[in-house]
């Protein structure tokens, strides 16, 4: 089935992803509502919450160009070293804006 | 069983003061949604709908994504499936939020989370893993990201990119370098580390050899069973 792109169908279209994003925000905290949060439970959130963003940042670093890299790896030692994001973050984007500019 | 005892109470200055820490990460915001925006109307969605889209679906990499899919008819099934993959990771993001959301009554329960994302809910998670209980800034963090995303699709719809180059000045990596600050802004123990390697290697295999957009729900479970496994010897108090 498709959606012509209409204006009507461009309405519905965005409608649709709305609900759809909607229920993905809503999701997870109403499922957890029938789980009884026992130790095991709070280890899993608590061991899943952090590797969600190890999860989104591995193939950025695997797959990104020499200017990712660069960022990620400057991020992570400035971070590592300093424990200050706003500079850790601000490394990450001169080395990205750097290495592009020289590779 | 659940919000026996509501006891969390959202204080409204420090809504306030999540909404000016997250005004920073937000300029850069304003760029990624004039990218939206011009890619929009390139693709034919006239500037009131693109800024709509903006406005009620709030999420950067599903509605660039349709984009792709776009032309004289869009496929639902697959509409659906893409959006629902891609935005996926918002179920894991409000689960590990549940132990502090029960504490809320319902309607504020569900209200916060319409403005969850990736970086206010990466401030909440860092807060948390190291005892700070911060819900107010998904609030607070999450409208003024939600009112960037807004401002920044409406000036990219009418005035066009703001930045001839993005990419060059390393503006495509800010999201990627704040998510990267947060994770080891938390604590690192042994549990923690071999949860990442777990977490890692299970989003490369899937993304290598699973279907699209579905490496970060994988390594994050994969993470997630590595801490259900492994007790922290002390269990960490609020």
């Amino acid at each position: 089935m498709a959606i012509e792109t209409t204006t009507t169908g461009i309405l519905l279209i965005i409608a649709i992803m709305a609900l759809v994003t909607l229920a993905t925000r809503f999701g997870g905290t109403f499922l957890m509502s029938f789980v009884t949060i026992s130790p095991r439970v709070e280890g899993f959130i608590n061991a899943m919450a952090s590797s969600v963003l190890i999860a989104i940042l591995t193939p950025m670093a695997f797959d990104g160009d020499i200017g990712a890299r660069a960022a990620l790896g400057t991020t992570a030692l400035v971070m590592l070293a300093t424990r200050k994001p706003l500079p850790a973050i601000a490394a990450g984007i001169l080395a990205a804006a750097l290495s592009r500019y020289l590779f | 069983m659940m919000s026996d005892h509501p006891s969390y109470q959202l204080e409204p200055a420090k809504v306030r003061s999540q909404f000016l820490r997250l005004l920073p990460i937000s300029l850069f915001v304003v760029a990624f949604g004039a990218a939206f925006g011009l890619a929009a109307v390139q693709k034919g969605l006239a500037p009131l709908e693109a800024t709509l889209m903006s406005v009620v679906v709030f999420a950067g990499a599903s509605q660039f994504a349709t984009l792709e899919m776009w032309g004289n008819e869009v496929a639902l099934l697959p509409l659906m499936a893409v959006v629902f993959a891609i935005n996926s990771r918002h179920l894991l993001m409000g689960a590990s939020l549940f132990p502090m959301l029960r504490e809320l009554p319902p309607f504020k329960r569900y209200g916060i989370l319409v403005v969850l994302t990736d970086a206010n809910w990466a401030i909440a998670a860092q807060d948390y893993q190291n005892g700070r209980r911060n819900l107010e800034v998904i609030l607070g963090g999450g409208l003024v990201l939600w009112f960037a995303w807004l401002v920044g699709t409406l000036l990219g719809v009418y005035f066009g990119g703001l930045l001839q180059e993005p990419r060059s000045l390393g503006l495509d990596m800010v999201l990627g370098c704040f998510l990267l600050a947060m994770a080891l802004g938390g604590r690192k123990t042994p549990r923690v580390l071999v949860a990442w390697v777990v977490s890692g290697g299970a989003a490369m295999a899937a993304y290598w050899w699973l279907p699209a957009h579905t490496h970060v729900v994988v390594g994050a479970l994969a993470g997630g069973i590595v801490g259900f496994f492994w007790l922290e010897p002390k269990p960490h108090g609020h």
